[in-house]
């Protein structure tokens, strides 16, 4: 009983909280000043046709840093906390269909991955989406050959040179004397060109190869176990 | 139009919400959870955000419930032994 007002004390709380945004929200036929400098220095200044990841890698970089080491975190205490035991027949055989669809679909996944974290300056996506695509063609590796092993060393490996060179492309901005995470340190190119918007595809591919690592890393931890 | 969209998806989504705390068994509620994320990314992309959208799609619907799956599937097994 008691339990109950607590949640009826709760979501009425919540609602408001919250309520004031619904009914104060209205629409607006133009952008703020920040946002209007944003689009403006996104074309003009970085060449990068889509907006949202200029602000993801270059105004916002410092952020982008953060969320990726959270998620450096997150997986080193899955690993830490699930450790390997020696289970046998944890998943069931794979059926035909899944085993043979998968060997051909694997491929065109991953591909479909890096398509979209090298091409994240000009279309939606970036680097964690990317990076997730990868880690479910591995997903549907592991779900169709259930005897797989992955070579942890190289996930491993891969994770933290691409985390390091994340920072060193950070600090080469601070050598130049240009600030941390600038994207002006390799030349701009061309608005709309898949080699444009300075240094955005080389930290997006960056952070691609970390994410998928990390999460193909945890699915192995949790699914795949021999 | 694009309201009524949202309106609908909204509805089924707090449907699914409900779903996922009643249902008794645990596969449902996690598969209902994931639909929470599905509609929020139709959401995101009607209302042309597709960047948004991608993420929640992918995160949130595909590898959260398959990793929820897999705990449910590591959990059972341990009840087993």
């Amino acid at each position: 009983m008691i339990r109950k007002i607590f949640v009826i004390f709760a979501i009425a709380g919540l609602i408001m909280m919250l309520l004031p945004l619904v009914v104060n929200f209205e629409y607006k036929d133009s952008l703020n000043e920040l946002s209007s400098q944003y689009v403006r220095g996104s074309i003009d200044d970085l060449k990068s046709q889509n907006v949202v990841t200029s602000v993801i890698v270059s105004y916002r970089g410092l952020d982008t840093l953060g969320e990726v080491t959270v998620l450096f975190l997150a997986t080193a205490g899955v690993g830490f906390l699930l450790k390997h035991k020696k289970n046998k027949n944890s998943l069931r055989k794979a059926s035909e269909l899944l085993q043979t669809s998968s060997s051909f679909l694997v491929a065109l996944i991953i591909l479909f991955g890096i398509y979209i974290f090298v091409h994240g300056h000009l279309t939606p996506g970036g680097g964690f989406q990317g990076g997730v695509i990868i880690a479910s063609a591995f997903l549907l590796m592991i779900l169709s050959d259930i005897n797989l092993k992955f070579n942890h060393l190289i996930l491993h490996l891969v994770e933290s040179f691409s985390g390091a060179f994340y920072v060193v492309v950070g600090l080469i901005g601070l050598l130049l004397g240009i600030g941390f995470l600038n994207i002006n340190i390799v030349p701009l190119g061309n608005f709309g060109q898949l080699f444009s918007a300075g240094a955005i595809p080389i930290v997006y591919s960056l952070i691609g190869l970390k994410v998928g690592a990390e999460l193909t890393a945890i699915l192995n931890t949790m699914g795949g176990e021999q | 139009m694009t309201l009524t969209i949202i309106i609908i998806l909204g509805v089924i989504m707090i449907a699914a919400a409900f779903g996922a705390i009643y249902f008794n068994k645990l596969l449902a509620a996690i598969v209902s959870a994931g639909v929470i994320s599905l509609l929020a990314s139709v959401i995101y992309l009607v209302l042309g955000s597709p960047d948004v959208a991608m993420t929640e799609a992918t995160i949130g619907s595909g590898l959260t419930t398959i990793i929820f799956l897999f705990a449910l599937n590591k959990v059972r097994k341990e009840n087993k032994k």
